[in-house]
């Protein structure tokens, strides 16, 4: 992937002027930067899909299991944070959860709790329609031969619901990649963080807004890549 | 599938097991609020001196001003959305080839990249060309965040209603060539009208995104609430300590209020919409930019919008077999966000040529 970005800037840009007349090789001169920010933001991406995706999957099951007051935390959960600005929970995370806990977070892992928490809720609704996907008759059978709650949730219900699911998750992953620059603007190394910096040194916005955009490009295409191969390998025949 | 068939209706063990359960879990997230709202109470954020600070007239005139200005940019931001929405959908659905690559490559292009990205860069250019831009470089943060959301949320819209176009059957446009209605006629009185009507409820879903994403003024230090807000607590110092955690506490419930109440005409629309007989199928209340299975036409009646409501699944399964022959004539695939060009791109009026 990096190596595509690499050649894809020395395409279009092949003049030599200084960069601080015509900063067209803005790339160029701070690809160690750019490559940093880059992993930055597959790091978030990938590290908040995994703990969301857990986090999703266990309220999905709150939210069928027989316990109210688990259906009722799970209702909560989703309806709070899919309501809330992300920004706005960036900023309870940085100024009002300190006040709680006495042990405080890297910038880093404040981001990674932020975002997989607003992402769970989606990820929850999603798997939740999952399940309402499956025939109903595939959960009566499995309660008539004596299976618990578990394992027909565990070894019935979701391994066929995960089908259905593929297609929400790859687009919630998809905006999970984006919503991750919110975090480059709270002092997060990502690909945002870059093109603020390198603004704030005066370089064109259009070159680095291009850049940008084209490292977003590359891991929302790639996200939606292995998921159609995913779902490719799940197909089954009916 | 009704949750209920997960477990068995619970007989006298169950039912003491469950309620044991219940006991637990509600004393768990008792439990957990309380230690939280101590430990906020020892700290002193729920002081009457703290929170009288939102008796002062100055403070109660900030959030107000912040709340009228969130509300400024969104109605702005929702209008041109929506227009540049129906423009892009209009055009991706042309005869010209041109036009719908262009159309294709700019909702693509833009409904990929962040929206914080889109934003800051339209910022740094309103301010690096403030002198030229007139009333725009005056208010660059306004117009940077407006535009910047209308921008996103246009190329989003522009694919829910190309979702509502293709939710037409095909035998209406037909029909209409054939009473001998012109291109612009087909677009203006069949396919516009009936397309909005259906995906009303996810239009409005988005308009909730936007909503929302009114709150990146913050990065980019406009002021709206969200920035007013923290202005507030940064400029505040009660008992020692700025008034965070309160004006947290004041301005997410706003956010949250409003987002709820826009969020209940989406769903209220789309329940009044299922219970009509007539016309193509109400489309669900879900936020396109997440779920894009909503913008796929063959998941429209999918039930994935009655979540949770009982004796769908039924209905459901018999659904999604009659979509399996149509399904196969082109490579539209549930996916949304993928920026691949789907085969009926042509769109429907490209048919009649």
């Amino acid at each position: 992937m990096r190596i595509a970005v690499r050649t894809g800037a020395g395409a279009p840009c092949p003049t030599t002027a200084a960069h601080e007349d015509i900063p067209v090789n803005v790339l160029l001169d701070h690809l160690a930067e750019f490559r940093e920010g880059f992993i930055g933001t597959v790091w978030l991406t990938v590290a908040s899909s995994v703990l969301a995706l857990l986090l999703g999957v266990v309220l999905a099951g709150f939210r069928v299991s027989p316990v109210p007051p688990l259906r009722f935390f799970g209702a909560a959960w989703v309806t709070l944070f899919r309501n809330t600005p992300l920004t706005l929970l960036f900023l309870t995370i940085w100024f009002a959860v300190p006040q709680v806990f006495d042990f405080g977070f890297d910038p880093w892992t404040k981001a990674l709790i932020v975002l997989s928490v607003y992402t769970s809720s989606f990820v929850c609704e999603a798997v939740r329609s999952g399940i309402n996907t499956v025939p109903l008759g595939q959960a009566e059978a499995a309660r008539s031969i004596g299976m618990t709650f578990f394992q027909t949730l565990g070894s019935i219900v979701l391994p066929q619901a995960v089908r259905t699911v593929l297609p929400p998750l790859s687009s919630i992953f998809i905006a999970l990649t984006k919503n991750s620059a919110i975090a480059g603007a709270f002092s997060v190394t990502e690909l945002f963080g870059w093109q603020k910096v390198l603004s704030d040194q005066g370089f064109a916005i259009a070159w680095l807004f291009l850049w940008v955009a084209l490292g977003y490009l590359v891991i929302t295409f790639t996200i939606s890549g292995l998921f159609r191969l995913l779902e490719r390998s799940l197909e089954v025949a009916r | 599938m009704s949750s209920s068939v997960l477990y068995d209706a619970p007989g006298p063990k169950a039912r003491m097991r469950n309620r044991i359960y219940s006991v637990i879990g509600t004393a768990a997230i008792i439990g957990l609020a309380v230690v939280v709202v101590m430990r906020l109470a020892d700290r002193g954020h729920f002081e009457s001196e703290v929170w009288n600070t939102f008796n002062y007239s100055n403070v109660r005139e900030t959030i107000r001003d912040g709340i009228l200005t969130t509300l400024k940019v969104f109605a702005l931001a929702g209008v041109l959305s929506l227009v540049l929405g129906v423009l892009l959908a209009v055009a991706r659905a042309s005869d010209h080839r041109p036009v719908r690559w262009l159309a294709t490559g700019f909702i693509e292009l833009f409904r990929a990249i962040p929206l914080l990205i889109t934003i800051y860069a339209l910022w740094v250019l309103f301010l690096t060309y403030k002198g030229d831009l007139g009333a725009i470089g005056e208010n660059n943060g306004f117009w940077a965040l407006v535009l910047g959301l209308a921008v996103y949320n246009g190329a989003v819209q522009a694919e829910v209603l190309r979702a509502g176009f293709n939710a037409v059957p095909r035998g209406q446009v037909e029909a209409a060539y054939a009473l001998g209605l012109r291109k612009s006629q087909v677009m203006t009185m069949l396919l516009l009208p009936q397309a909005v009507r259906s995906m009303l409820p996810t239009i409005i879903s988005q308009l909730v995104v936007t909503l929302k994403d009114t709150s990146l003024g913050y990065i980019i230090t406009y002021s709206e609430l969200l920035y007013a807000g923290r202005q507030l607590a940064n400029t505040t110092l009660v008992n020692g300590q700025y008034i965070y955690v309160p004006v947290i506490m004041v301005v997410g419930t706003i956010y949250v209020a409003m987002c709820l109440a826009l969020s209940a005409l989406a769903t209220w629309i789309e329940k009044r919409g299922r219970r009509t007989k007539t016309g193509i199928a109400v489309a669900a209340a879900a936020e396109p930019a997440e779920a894009p299975g909503v913008l796929d036409p063959a998941a429209v009646p999918a039930p994935a919008a009655a979540a949770g409501e009982t004796g769908d699944a039924p209905l459901a399964a018999p659904a999604r077999e009659a979509e399996g022959p149509k399904a196969a004539e082109g490579p539209k695939g549930p996916e949304g966000d993928t920026g691949e060009p789907r085969g009926d791109s042509d769109g429907p009026v490209g048919k009649s040529n």
